[in-house]
């Protein structure tokens, strides 16, 4: 069953076209990646389904339901956990869930047992009485995430889960993530991080300039875009640029950076045997399994977007 | 749901309350004792027939109605926009705009009661009230709150950094309270500066308080004032649903 269903949505402000006509479906029960750089439209997507920002042109529908019409009640069944954290600093860790759960007509009694379970499940509970304000970015975030859950949600949107987290906190995210979407729980995230959308997603789109560049699952679009393998080669020398010619024709790519050229070939091990047939002596050699990143990059370019 | 909004804020004030219970009976206590007692000692033959202090006394009580007022609204509204940012969690819930600005509102009208009433009560053992009137204080204070919160709410949720809130206090509520009837009658003033005064919604809330403490008519009529101060609610809700809409729906 498709949970969310957009057809040709658009989102402009004023003369800026944040998302410029995609086509999107996400099923019931499936982790779905919304990939791109900085600025390439994700969160304004996010924002569209999260029935906060009416979509400028095309069509969406929410659980079968109108965001424009229906937004109150598409909001009932989201879970939202924003980019940035809104909490309230001022109020306990407890707190935040229970007065944040009374927003959807949840009953007291159940709101402070299902908040208990919830910091149980993001491993808050010594917490529960401190306030916000004190924790570290990783236990805000769990607790954002927890109150995203207090409504015991269909679908659960997530913008940037994990940016700006150490890596002990983003490991601890991931894996509670990973435990909702074995729950059945409909996930819906946006990243700019490979690994997560490697480790996260079903099924996921990249995102370029509001435009969908690519869609699949993380393996498919490894297969589609990008080699099976990678070899990366570094030359001790001022340019790599002038090794490029001598490995003309050796795999389907190749792509020169200033500190190493990259071979994308299907076979990585016969590819290294020819460069060094050619009596080639790179001083540093890596044979990797292509990554999602490779599509990213390949996709969206290696320009800096700020 | 605007309940369910009102319900979070009173949440988070039980947090304050104490520190905000003492501050509501500290001020009105030490401006009792510095201006009428101190002030009232030079006005020796009393204003309208009722010495100065009584006078005063219903004048400040609007006038802390109005300054509470625009007081919780303007930082709390800014930090739910900019700091804080409590009110885009709130939208990410089922509540809709009016939702969450109403909820706010009524809080804001909650403390704003919950102050005079303290004020009253402070007030009212200095013996200063002259009728069981009196009471009535506290719909009025509610009313006057209700004139200046939502263009407050409006104001506040329009700006991004927090000096323009200084800027609300000097040009506009100080000057307010200065020249509103509370310290002196507005008839002394220049026919511009009065007319400003008029234009005003605290005066309406000063000519309302006084005749109920003093158990006399007001200068205006009872509907008149209660219609303009209406009018600066209505007004003021439009601008600030118009402005939280602008915020939280883009």
């Amino acid at each position: 069953m498709t949970l969310i269903h957009a057809r040709g949505l658009v989102k402009r402000f004023a003369d800026f076209t944040a998302v410029d006509g995609i086509d999107v479906d996400v099923r019931r029960g499936e982790a779905f990646g919304f990939l791109g750089p900085n600025g390439a439209g994700k969160s304004s997507t996010m924002r569209m389904i999260g029935c906060v920002s009416p979509p400028t042109d095309g069509t969406l529908s929410i659980l079968g339901l109108d965001p424009l019409r229906d937004g109150p009640k598409i909001r009932a069944k989201l879970g939202v956990c924003p980019q940035l954290d809104n909490l309230d600093q001022e109020l306990t860790v407890r707190e935040n869930l229970t007065t944040y759960a009374r927003f959807f007509g949840i009953p007291r009694k159940v709101a402070r047992r299902r908040a208990d379970e919830l910091l149980e499940f993001v491993q808050l509970t010594e917490r529960a009485n401190s306030k916000v304000e004190p924790l570290s970015g990783g236990m805000k975030r769990r607790l954002t995430i927890a109150r995203s859950l207090v409504n015991e949600p269909e679908i659960v949107l997530l913008d940037e889960p994990t940016t700006g987290l150490d890596p002990q906190a983003r490991h601890l995210v991931w894996e509670r993530l990973f435990r909702l979407k074995q729950q059945g729980v409909t996930l819906v995230l946006t990243t700019h991080y490979m690994d997560e959308a490697e480790q996260l997603c079903d099924r996921l789109v990249v995102m370029d300039n509001g435009k969908i560049v690519a869609e699949g699952s993380p393996r498919a679009l490894i297969e589609q875009h990008s080699t099976r393998e990678v070899v990366e080669l570094r030359f001790e020398a001022e340019s790599q640029e002038v090794f490029a010619d001598k490995l003309a024709g050796l795999g389907e790519r190749l792509e020169v950076l200033p500190d190493r050229i990259l071979l994308y070939v299907a076979d990585g091990d016969a590819a290294l045997a020819e460069v060094h047939r050619r009596a080639l002596s790179p001083a540093g050699v890596l044979v990797r399994r292509s990554s999602l990143e490779d599509v990213f990059l390949h996709l969206t370019g290696r320009t800096l977007v700020d | 749901m605007t309940l369910y909004v009102l319900e979070y804020h009173l949440v988070s004030y039980r947090r304050i309350w104490r520190s905000s219970v003492l501050s509501s009976f500290v001020l009105p206590l030490l401006t009792m004792l510095g201006f009428g007692v101190g002030v009232g000692a030079y006005v020796t033959g009393g204003v309208a027939g009722v010495p100065y202090l009584d006078w005063m006394v219903p004048g400040l009580i609007a006038s802390t109605a109005i300054q509470i007022a625009i007081g919780d609204s303007t930082w709390p509204v800014l930090a739910g926009f900019e700091w804080q940012r409590i009110y885009y969690g709130q939208a990410a819930a089922p509540l809709r705009v009016s939702d969450i600005l109403d909820g706010h509102l009524a809080f804001v009208v909650f403390r704003t009661v919950i102050s005079c009433a303290a004020f009253l009560l402070i007030a009212t053992a200095f013996g200063t009230m002259h009728s069981w009137w009196a009471l009535a204080t506290l719909p009025i204070a509610a009313l006057v709150a209700l004139a200046v919160a939502p263009a407050t709410f409006a104001y506040s949720a329009s700006i991004r950094v927090d000096s323009y809130l200084a800027i609300l206090f000097r040009l506009g509520v100080i000057p307010m309270s200065l020249f509103s009837g509370v310290f002196f009658p507005v008839e002394s003033l220049p026919a511009l500066l009065r007319w400003i005064a008029y234009a005003l919604p605290l005066w309406h809330g000063v000519d309302l308080s006084r005749a109920a403490t003093l158990g006399v008519a007001p200068a205006w009529s009872v509907s008149g004032h209660v219609l303009y101060l209406a009018l600066w609610a209505v007004v003021g809700w439009l601008l600030a649903y118009r402005q939280f809409t602008r915020r939280l729906v883009v």
